[in-house]
């Protein structure tokens, strides 16, 4: 592991540790190149993580105060909690369930394909499956999905047998236990997956991909890594000619430090990525910082989710084995004869006890409510994700009074459905309700979305700066050494789970820039 | 009012309530992990006569018939720790009173549907919301919660499921193994 100076000049520093940020932090230094890595929250290990959903949650997740509007039900139930998120070294990779899905060549032309729709920002992503394709190659390979590279699928648990012959009974043709970044057999120094049933909580047997405990030693393995955990950067400043020169932090005691760095890379999730960009105004800045296109923050999307729970008369003990590991694709195509446009996934999910209080019907109580928690040890559950529409007024802004102890201003998060998202909704939970009616469940329950753990947009990318924040580099149109590291570039957000796509941009995009700085254009 | 200091019995009083219950189900998932069939929760900011109104309240709130009394008092730990801050304390006292109010006096005296009336009386109230929000928390999150409801908590320390029942379910086909691979241990 590295020390560097934070005079030095010559680095490049990342900011956030998860799947965009460790990811793109370690294949630079694979390539020579010298990196700090900020992250805000603590360093964990598979040793520390505990099976305890709430402890963990205290554990990992952001919990910094944030507001909501919008007439999303998030805002109602969760007025502090508009994602699930993670602050720790690894980032959300701690928490992810490993679900790893390309999206699909037509997702990548969304305009293109579905046309102007009324409300929606709708944008062709600048660059083509075809360019990615050799990168989500070797994002597969890093992660070890399964049902890719000759990796065998991971076994079904109780959930999944449930999933499986209600949708099959159904008709649907492409049932399986999915494509997880979780070992299905011991991999690249990772054990294989024991069935703990913890996927959310930090995986304690290190089968689930997280940088964590993949990345960040390979990073550190080759002397050019400075991990700074702790570190929470507030601002980035940029000199006179235009070029960021180095960022703002508070280090683990609280104390201000600046680091200088040759080029800037901003990972932090894109709640807190449009943040740190809107705190960075300057008077070349005037509206945040690579801000010229005013899209900074705007089209925050969240997928389409919601789940639905099936209750049978027998056992299912859902909550045993990978959270995760059941998928429908049959849904996740383009198909406008359903009443709405883009697709959806169906994947198997469980919570634990405590979470499923807290979450099944936020708000509720009663034999309603009673009655549902009386069966759970009978119950079988499913998350749906889709595409939801990107809408300039769903966005993050800055908190016009409330600040942070640091002194900046808190994010907002504004969110209201699209139409598109409310009719694709309700054909999910129809069809969803239908899998486990179908499997003989006596009751259904839909469950609204919860704080949102697919966040992205807030910094999309564009071919053209009048209409995005970065070029299909994720480098910023503003300023050259400015580049954006995590799903808030995504122009669109397709029907599928986003951290496959976050590591495949990470790992080109650290080409580019590895490129651009032999190159001396950096 | 004027306030007024308290004597030192009257201090004591104000805090340090006792609930004592019995386990009802001797037999129960709960009683096989109770060391005793008698319990007992000592507050230190609420009264007893909180204590079992809270607890009562939150019987109304989250009823799950056969859950042991036992299991509710966790709601009534959590909120003698919150009622340490006097305004917290407050909210729950005049709570209380309120619900007293609502059923024309002593509320926990009075039929259960007469209680349950009161109770949807007061819901809107920070009062209401306080308990409400405490009860979803802390009433599913103890091991006694745990046991009643059959979920196996932290499994991590047991190896996981792998070898435990993660696909033992025999109540439907299994899926074939294009869809559901069979385990690395199974020798698939």
């Amino acid at each position: 592991m590295a020390t560097y100076e934070t005079s030095d000049e010559s680095v490049v520093v990342v900011i956030g540790s998860g799947a965009g940020g460790g990811t793109l932090a370690n294949e630079l230094c694979q390539k020579g190149v010298n990196v700090v890595l900020l992250e805000a929250g603590k360093r964990q290990s598979t040793a520390t993580y505990v099976n305890d959903e709430w402890a963990s949650f205290g554990q990992l997740a952001w919990t910094d105060k944030r507001t909501t509007s919008g007439t999303w039900r998030v805002a109602r139930d969760f007025p502090n909690l508009p994602a699930w998120t993670c602050k720790t070294v690894g980032g959300t990779t701690t928490h992810w369930a490993g679900a790893s899905l390309r999206i699909q060549r037509h997702e990548f032309k969304a305009l293109t394909t579905y046309g102007r729709i009324e409300g929606a920002n709708l944008l062709d992503w600048p660059l083509t499956y075809e360019e990615l394709a050799p990168y989500y190659d070797k994002a597969e390979d890093k992660l070890g999905v399964t049902r890719t590279h000759d990796i065998a699928g991971l076994p079904g648990n109780n959930n999944f047998k449930v999933f499986y012959n209600g949708a099959k009974k159904l008709g649907y043709r492409n049932v399986h236990t999915g494509r997880m970044a979780i070992n299905s057999k011991p991999r690249k120094g990772r054990l294989v997956c024991m069935q703990i049933g913890f996927c959310f909580q930090g995986c304690k047997s290190g089968a689930k991909w997280s940088t964590l405990y993949a990345d960040i030693p390979e990073a550190e393995a080759t002397g050019r890594l400075d991990l700074r955990p702790e570190s929470f950067v507030t601002r980035i400043e940029h000199d006179g000619a235009g070029k960021v020169s180095g960022v703002v932090y508070f280090d683990k005691d609280g104390k201000e430090q600046r680091q200088k760095a040759r080029v800037v890379c901003v990972a932090c999730n894109s709640i807190e990525t449009a943040r740190l960009l809107l705190n960075s105004q300057s008077s070349q800045h005037p509206n945040g910082l690579a801000n010229s296109s005013g899209q900074v923050g705007r089209n925050y999307q969240r997928h389409m989710t919601g789940s639905v729970y099936g209750i049978f008369d027998k056992p299912v003990h859902m909550w045993r084995g990978t959270t995760m590991a059941g998928i429908v694709t049959d849904e996740s195509a383009n198909n406008p004869k359903r009443g709405f446009t883009g697709g959806y996934e169906m994947e198997t999910l469980s919570l634990g006890l405590p979470f499923m209080a807290a979450f099944l019907n936020p708000g509720a109580w009663g034999r309603e409510f009673t009655s549902a928690m009386d069966g759970y040890a009978n119950m079988a559950g499913m998350w749906l994700v889709g595409e939801d529409m990107p809408q300039e007024t769903n966005r993050v802004t800055l908190h016009p009074t409330e600040k942070d102890r640091f002194g900046m201003p808190i994010p907002n998060v504004h969110f209201d459905d699209h139409p598109n998202d409310v009719a694709m909704r309700a054909h999910a939970y129809r069809q969803g309700k239908t899998i486990y009616q179908a499997a003989g469940a006596k009751r259904t329950i839909l469950t609204p979305p919860y704080p949102s753990t697919h966040n992205l947009g807030t910094a999309r990318m564009a071919a053209t700066a009048r209409d995005g924040v970065c070029n299909k580099w994720g480098q910023t149109f503003d300023v050259a050494n400015l580049f954006v590291s995590d799903g808030s570039v995504f122009t669109t957000g397709g029907s599928e789970n986003p951290t496959l796509t976050i590591v495949t941009l990470a790992i080109r995009q650290a080409d580019y820039i590895a490129d651009q700085l032999s190159k001396r254009t950096l | 009012m004027q306030p007024t200091l308290p004597s030192r019995r009257e201090f004591l009083k104000q805090g340090s309530g006792v609930i004592i219950g019995a386990l009802v189900f001797s037999s129960g998932p709960i009683a096989l992990l109770a060391p005793s069939k008698v319990w007992a929760l000592e507050l230190s900011s609420l009264d007893e006569a909180t204590g079992k109104s809270l607890l009562k309240f939150a019987r109304h709130l989250y009823p799950h018939d056969t859950m042991e009394d036992a299991v509710y008092a966790m709601v009534v730990k959590a909120l003698d720790k919150d009622a340490a801050d006097g305004n917290v304390k407050k909210l729950l006292v005049e709570g209380v009173a309120a619900l007293d109010h609502a059923a024309g006096g002593d509320w926990i005296g009075k039929s259960p549907d007469r209680q349950l009336v009161a109770v949807k009386a007061l819901d809107g109230t920070p009062f209401f919301a306080k308990v409400r929000g405490t009860c979803v928390v802390s009433l599913y999150d103890n091991p006694l919660a745990y046991a009643h409801f059959g979920y196996e908590g932290s499994s991590w320390e047991k190896g996981g499921y792998l070898h435990r029942g993660f696909n033992d379910l025999t109540w439907l086909p299994h899926p074939p193994a294009d869809a559901s691979p069979r385990p690395v241990h199974a020798g698939a």
